[in-house]
Order: C-alpha cells, then sequence, then structure tokens
C-alpha cells in the first residue's frame, strides 16, 4: 500500500470500574503512601521506578519499555470539579464532556460526526465489544459495534456455512428492494445493506493483516489484536475503542490490579510493536483513563471509589513524559480522603481533539479548556 | 388464509402487550375485540415467574443492589407475565418519565416505581402526577431534595411542565419558578444522608436502605404564587391541580399516548383520534384507561394504516421474541446476558440515556443495533428445542391433512404463526424461495430436532430477519 498521507486515528482503552491511581503510577518516595495504604501497597523493592518518587506497577513491564522510548504521556491528577464517585454517572460524565447535566451525545460520537461529516464509511467509529458505549452514542452517527470479528456480522449462530451464506443471500434480497415507497422500509434497507457491507469489509481485514506479534489469549489482547488488524487493513476506522475490566478492586486488591494491568500492559505492548513492524507507530495514538480513581486509605483487602485519576496517551508521536502533578497526599490538601485532581479530563480531550484529529474542540467537549500539549511539535 | 378478526387481535396484543403466540391470541379472539380491550385494560392478578423461585437462584436479584440483575429482573416480569399489558403501561411511563439507575445508584427505588406505574398507570393522570412527585427515585433523580425554601431548585418543577405534561411552549420561566416553589419540601426521608451515599455509590454500612417519601412543612415556600394566571398560596396538589385542566397536557399526553400505542408517525388520521382521545381525558376526569380505549376502539387503530405502524423498541423486540419461543419461564442463570441485549439494541431497563427518555421510532434503527436485532430474533425463534416453536411446528404438521407442506405453505405456515405478520410480495417471495430449497417439506414422524424440523427453524428464522419483523 503506498498511500502518501495517513490519516491519523485515536485508540480508547477504558478501563472499567475505577482504576487504583496509587498503585499504577505508585509514589514509593511518599511515607504517606505506605501510612495509608498499609495493607494494599507496591513495596518499594517491587516499584518499576521512573524517578525516586514515583514509578510503575510492577505489572506494566512493557510500558515502562515504551516510556523509556519517550512514547508515553502519563497525565497525573486528571478529574473534574465536584467529583462524583458513583461509577455509572462517572463514566457518564467522561463520556459525555458534561459534568453539570445529564448530556445525550458522546464526545467520540461528535468527534466521528466531525471527521465524516456525511456518514460515508461506516467504519470511522468502531468499538470492539458488544452495544455501544456512551462515548461514542451521537443521534445520526452510525458506529459500529465488533463483539467478536472473527465472526462479526449476521447469523453468526449457523454453523453450517452453506446454510449460513444460503441466508445471507436472501437477507441481502430482502432488504435491496427499491427505494422509494415507504420511508421507514427504505431506511431498513438502507441499514440492512450498511450491516452486509461493513460487516464484508470487516471480514476481509484479518486476511490483509500479517504480523510476528502474538497477542495474549486474554479478552482486552484480542479486542486490541483486532483493532490492529481493521487498523492495518486500512479501512478508514478512525476511532476505535474498547474497555476492560472490571478494575473495581474493593476486595482483594493486589493480585486482580496486578493481572489487569499484566493485561493492559501487555496488550498495549504489543499493539505498538505491531503498529512499529508495520511502520505506523506515528498515525495511531492510545488513550488509557479510567471513570476515577481510588480512596487514598485502603480498606484492608481493596479501596474503595476515590477521585482524582491517571490517564496514559502512548503512541510514536506522543511527546513523552509526566503531565499534571502528583497530587499531593498530605491530609490538607486531600479531597474527602480522594486525591484531588488538578487537571480536567477535557484539556487532554482538546489537546487529541485539536492536535491528533485537526478539530475544533470547543463543541465537541462543551466548552474552551486549556489545551494539554501531548504531541511532538 | 388469516381472517382479519385473527389479525386485528394480534395487532391489538402487540400493541398493548408483547404480541401473542398462536394459543394466547386463541384465548383473546375467544372474548371478542370489546372483552379483549377490557382485559387488557384492566390487568388484575397477575401470574409471573414466583419471586421466591427467582432470589433462590440469583443473589443480585434478591438484593436487587445492581443494575444488571435489577433489569433482569424486570425482565423476568415482563416474558413470564399473565398480564402483558400491566408492564407494557409501565414501560411506557419508564420512557416517559424516564429516571435512571446512573445518579440513583438505587435500584430497589427504581423498581419501587416502576410498581407505582403499575398500580397508577392506567388511572387519574392527576393522581399519577401527584404519585411521581412524591416518588423517592424522581425526588434524586430531578434534585427535588435540594429543593428548598430558602434556595430553590428548579430541576423537578421544569421538566414537570417541560418533559411530563405540557411540553415547552406553554407556560412561561415565571411559571417554572412558581411550580419549582410549590413543590418546596417534597423530599425524601433522610434525604442528605441518601444524597451524598448515592453520590458516593456507597453501600456501607447498611447496604441499599429503601426510600420512602417525605414532606418537610418548615422547608416547604408557602407564600403566594401566580401559575398560569392563577394565585394563591399553591403546594404542589394544587399546582398539579392546574397542570391537568389544561389542553396542552391533554394534547401532549394524548400524543405521547397515540405514538407508543398506535403509531409512530402522526398523520392528519392520527390527529383526528388524538383529538378524541383529549375529549375523554376531560370527560372521564384525566383517566388514562378511558383515553385508550377510545383509541383501540378508533377506526383508525382498526384500519391498516396503524398496522406495522411501530417501529419495535428493542424491549419489545427481546420480550416480543421470547414470549414467542416460550424460553426462560423458570430462572436461568445467563439471564443477565439475554437482558444485557436490549442495552446492545439502545434500550437497557432501567438505563434511560437522560430525562427525555429514549428517541424512538425510526431512531432504533442503526446498523449496529439492526444486527443485533436480527441475530437475536433469529436465534431465539429458530431453535427447535423451545417450547414455543415445538408448538409452532405441531401447529404446521396439524395444518396440512397429509403432513407435508408445499414452500408457500411453510413460508405462509411461518408469517401466520409468528403474528400474523403482513409481508411485502418481495419479501413473502423470497421467503418462498427460501422454502423451496429442499422442495416439499413433510413432517410426518418428525421428531424432535430432525432434519424436517430444522427447516422450519431456519425458516423461522428468516422471518424474524425481515424488515416487517422489525415493526409492531
Amino acid at each position: 500500500m503506498t498511500t502518501t498521507k495517513r490519516e491519523k486515528s485515536l485508540i480508547v482503552i477504558q478501563l472499567t470500574g475505577g482504576n487504583d491511581y496509587l498503585n499504577t503510577i505508585v509514589p514509593y518516595g511518599d511515607g504517606r503512601y505506605y501510612d495509608s495504604r498499609s495493607t494494599v501497597n507496591i513495596p518499594q523493592e517491587k516499584v518499576i521506578p521512573i524517578d525516586n518518587q514515583v514509578g510503575f506497577n510492577p505489572s506494566m513491564g512493557p510500558i515502562k519499555t515504551l516510556w523509556d522510548e519517550g512514547h508515553v504521556a502519563i497525565i497525573n491528577g486528571i478529574g473534574y470539579e465536584n467529583p462524583n464517585r458513583s461509577h455509572f454517572r462517572s463514566m457518564d460524565i467522561w463520556h459525555t464532556a458534561e459534568p453539570d447535566a445529564i448530556g445525550r451525545e458522546g464526545w467520540l460520537g461528535r468527534t466521528i460526526r466531525d471527521l465524516d461529516p456525511q456518514g460515508d464509511n461506516v467504519l470511522t467509529g468502531i468499538n470492539f465489544g458488544r452495544g455501544l458505549p456512551r462515548a461514542m452514542a451521537c443521534p445520526g452517527v452510525s458506529v459500529t459495534s465488533v463483539g467478536d470479528l472473527a465472526t462479526y456480522g449476521l447469523f453468526p449462530d449457523i454453523e453450517d456455512e452453506d446454510l449460513r451464506m444460503f441466508t445471507l443471500e436472501a437477507f441481502s434480497k430482502m432488504y435491496g428492494g427499491a427505494a422509494g415507497r415507504d420511508p421507514v422500509m427504505d431506511l431498513l434497507s438502507r441499514t440492512g445493506q450498511d450491516s452486509i457491507h461493513g460487516a464484508d469489509i470487516l471480514r476481509t481485514a484479518p486476511a490483509m493483516y500479517s504480523s510476528s506479534v502474538e497477542y495474549a489469549p486474554n479478552a482486552l489482547a484480542q479486542n486490541v489484536k483486532s483493532i490492529s488488524q481493521v487498523f492495518h487493513a486500512d479501512l478508514g476506522a478512525r476511532i476505535l475503542y474498547t474497555a476492560h475490566g472490571l478494575f473495581d478492586t474493593h476486595s482483594g486488591e493486589l493480585p486482580t490490579h496486578a493481572k489487569l494491568l499484566d493485561d493492559v500492559a501487555g496488550a498495549v505492548g504489543c499493539l505498538m510493536d505491531d503498529l512499529k513492524e508495520h511502520g505506523r507507530e506515528d498515525d495511531a495514538a492510545i488513550l488509557i483513563f479510567s471513570e476515577f480513581g481510588r480512596r487514598i486509605k485502603d480498606n484492608g483487602s481493596g479501596s474503595d471509589h476515590g477521585s482524582g485519576g491517571v490517564a496514559f496517551l502512548i503512541g510514536g508521536a506522543v511527546e513523552g513524559g509526566m503531565y499534571g502533578e502528583y497530587p499531593s497526599l498530605a491530609e490538607a490538601q486531600q479531597l474527602e480522603g480522594d486525591l484531588r485532581s488538578n487537571n480536567d479530563f477535557r484539556s487532554t480531550y482538546t489537546g487529541i481533539l485539536e492536535d491528533w484529529l485537526g478539530l475544533d474542540p470547543v463543541p465537541i467537549v462543551n466548552g474552551q479548556f486549556e489545551k494539554m500539549s501531548l504531541f511532538q511539535s | 388464509m388469516t381472517s382479519n378478526d385473527t389479525a386485528l387481535m394480534a395487532h391489538l396484543l402487540r400493541r398493548a402487550g408483547f404480541g401473542a403466540n398462536r394459543d394466547e391470541l386463541e384465548r383473546y379472539l375467544g372474548m371478542g375485540y370489546d372483552d379483549a380491550v377490557e382485559t387488557l385494560l384492566n390487568p388484575s392478578d397477575p401470574a409471573n415467574i414466583p419471586d421466591d423461585l427467582i432470589r433462590r437462584y440469583h443473589v443480585e436479584q434478591s438484593e436487587l443492589r445492581d443494575l444488571p440483575g435489577s433489569a433482569a429482573y424486570w425482565m423476568y416480569r415482563m416474558i413470564s407475565t399473565t398480564c402483558p399489558s400491566e408492564e407494557k403501561i409501565a414501560l411506557f411511563w419508564h420512557g416517559l418519565f424516564a429516571t435512571g439507575y446512573t445518579k440513583l445508584n438505587q435500584a430497589r427505588a427504581l423498581l419501587d416505581q416502576v410498581d407505582m406505574f403499575r398500580r397508577s398507570g392506567l388511572g387519574s393522570f392527576e393522581v399519577l402526577l401527584l404519585e411521581l412527585s412524591r416518588d423517592p427515585a424522581m425526588m434524586l433523580w430531578l434534585d427535588n431534595n435540594e429543593n428548598h425554601r430558602d434556595s430553590m431548585n428548579e430541576n423537578f418543577g421544569r421538566e414537570l411542565l417541560e418533559l411530563f405534561s405540557m411540553g415547552i411552549g406553554n407556560y412561561t420561566e415565571d411559571d417554572v419558578k412558581a411550580c419549582a416553589r410549590a413543590f418546596t419540601g417534597w423530599t425524601l426521608g433522610n434525604a442528605e444522608y441518601m444524597a451524598v451515599r448515592a453520590f458516593k455509590d456507597s453501600i456501607w454500612p447498611y447496604g441499599r436502605i429503601a426510600w420512602h417519601f417525605e414532606y418537610r412543612e418548615d422547608d416547604h415556600d408557602d407564600g403566594e404564587k401566580t401559575f398560569l394566571g392563577e394565585t394563591g398560596n399553591f403546594n404542589g396538589e394544587e399546582i398539579i391541580a392546574i397542570i391537568v385542566k389544561q389542553e396542552s397536557t391533554a394534547r401532549f399526553l394524548a400524543t405521547r399516548l397515540f405514538q407508543f400505542f398506535g403509531a409512530d408517525e402522526v398523520t392528519e388520521a392520527g390527529e383526528k383520534v388524538i383529538d378524541e382521545m383529549m375529549a375523554t381525558y376531560f370527560s372521564s376526569g384525566y383517566q388514562i384507561r378511558d383515553m385508550l380505549r377510545t383509541l383501540f376502539h378508533s377506526g383508525f387503530f382498526k384500519s391498516d394504516e396503524a398496522r406495522f405502524a411501530r417501529v419495535k423498541g428493542p424491549v419489545e423486540m427481546v420480550v416480543g421474541a421470547i414470549r414467542m419461543s416460550g424460553n426462560y419461564q423458570t430462572p436461568f442463570l445467563g439471564i443477565e446476558n439475554v437482558s444485557r441485549t436490549m442495552l446492545y439494541m439502545g434500550q437497557g431497563l432501567l438505563q434511560p440515556p437522560t430525562v427525555e427518555g429514549w428517541h424512538e421510532g425510526v431512531e432504533w434503527i442503526d446498523s449496529g443495533a439492526l444486527v443485533e436485532r436480527v441475530n437475536f430474533a433469529a436465534k431465539e425463534l429458530s431453535n427447535v428445542s423451545s417450547p414455543g416453536v415445538r408448538s409452532i411446528i405441531e401447529r404446521l404438521a396439524a395444518s396440512s391433512e397429509d403432513g407435508v407442506l408445499a414452500p408457500s405453505d411453510l413460508a405462509d405456515g411461518c408469517l401466520d404463526l409468528l403474528g400474523p405478520i403482513q409481508v411485502s410480495e418481495e419479501t413473502r417471495s423470497i421467503l418462498v424461495d427460501y422454502a423451496s430449497r429442499h422442495g416439499d417439506l413433510d413432517l410426518n414422524g418428525h421428531q424432535p430436532g430432525d432434519e424436517a424440523e430444522q427447516q422450519v427453524g431456519n425458516m423461522l428464522r428468516l422471518v424474524a430477519a425481515t424488515k416487517e419483523y422489525q415493526l409492531a
């Protein structure tokens, strides 16, 4: 393929359930961390140091490697004012960029609309996982949801391949009738055709892709592999989304969290290797976020819902480094026992929209926010 | 071929319920149309999967602590109830007075609200609005717990006028303020504590606590208010009494009922029915049941124009297909994955996207949702071991004297027994072609799951995948 100028894509990995910031980027140089986290802590000697104050969770080796290469932006203390500790509501806020009212349109739904105003490509936005995250929902915007790339499409339960093809042909005829008599029937026909069309294109992706990278068998790594296949197939996918969880570690946190971070770091490491192998590491940026961080004090086995959190932006074009400030653990600086956020998540969205996707961020994030500049100039 | 009586009854049951299998349809046909309407409008003594049985298998549905379990709990009721109209009415109000789990973190309070819709959803609109204004889930959802004598919060007062009764353009900003003032002091017991717990999504230390309405006289603004041209020291009750007198309220309610039970699009003929429903609204003293009776007896409702004039909502799609297949009538451990398919199609029970509810009609259809809809219904109805599908096979076998069905008999028979569903000539000929793949179907001596039965399953799958099946 010899496309001269490739468009940039954004890959989003949502950590569902509230990722524990303190045990992800560990403030191991601060005694107050060990005072508050008497049980649920990462011992100093296990932390992968970034400097003499903070370091990565030991499960995040592959991300540390990318950090050393200068490809990782760590966005510290990210959140919003008056944080909500409800999973659903806080995730809604991140999805709709609307903390004060209940918003209808997802920020990525709006992004997809602005990237593809005529809706020419049903694959501009793709979610890997069933259903649609609210971040991608926007009236009038078509987003494809892929539960499983291998069986994506209609009638996945028909095992007999001949029967499946025969049934698909009949479906195609039923939804292919001439337009014009009834607007609802026309819409159904068009949508049915779109579904077949989208599935036909997507099915070609795995065949167009070859790679020496081997993704782990866990659900996230497999979804990220699908993302890689679709991305490398050059189908015009600009926003590719998936979620992993559950990060809601109220109990038994240490082993659970270690496994989850291992999944994330492993999948991201593989994806970056894959992108490099194809010479595409400058064409994709990976945003990793969660709806909130967790309480500073542990509860003896896990940690409860908190506020200020951490996000990551990873990619060949990303200007690696520390962004925002690590919130203070001093009691006077805490917010009801939580880390206090010091930068609004919409600043990060603004930076991505303007600098990476070349869009006007203001209408997408519902206002003017100081831009977080996260990319190499 | 199908008589118009059968087609009309099936139409009524798709609208007032979730569609009917042939046994259920025949029971209603035995009553005749008028009695069927009365039965549907007076749901009584429903039987459904008993709670003790559900609780024995589903811890999360016993506690009703989280969203997926609570949504599945309501779905169990919808798929097993002997009074589907009761659930359909509750679903209508759930969409109109849309209250969501997000922000509340209290599924039990939401299910209490749904119970209130079952109890009061067909009675007087005045009583219903009063109950809504005292509903703890609604109080917290629209911040009326923050609506104090000294610091007003207009959220509930505004939506009561804009989204729940009159509609925008029929009142002024001053009316909104007067309305909000009248509802100061209407809150829930221990509101401050409950609000903090909801905000922090905490179940500690006592688990979920039931919520109840509380009126705080000392927090109520008893001053004089002018609302829609009337002046007095109004409290919430008087405000609602004024709201329900308005013609705009009658039009709003009649239109919403028409669009949910009659047709997505309001045509000229539809306008006339809405006018009749408005007249009933006033003559009956705001009775919702009477408005629906007017609709169901109207010439429009019985005409071809109203048939298949609605896009099935995801809940109707899932519940309808399951009631037809007869599955999940006893506890099934994967039930949350079944109810979650509604969410994948765009309508999660107990989680409307906003206070506006769902945008219905053609907005249900996008390519992702269509794939989910087709795949779900096709799979549900093609499984020949499902009780409902077995019953369809028996009826098909009995429909032919020699037990042999020509391709057109198979296609027509499936269309009839899944509805009757009315399809275009093109769709029908594609179905018949499909059935011709194996020539005539011999159901003599058919055995569960054999080749002959599978052919019926394949036919049902394709019928469930038609454009027409997307409509109600």
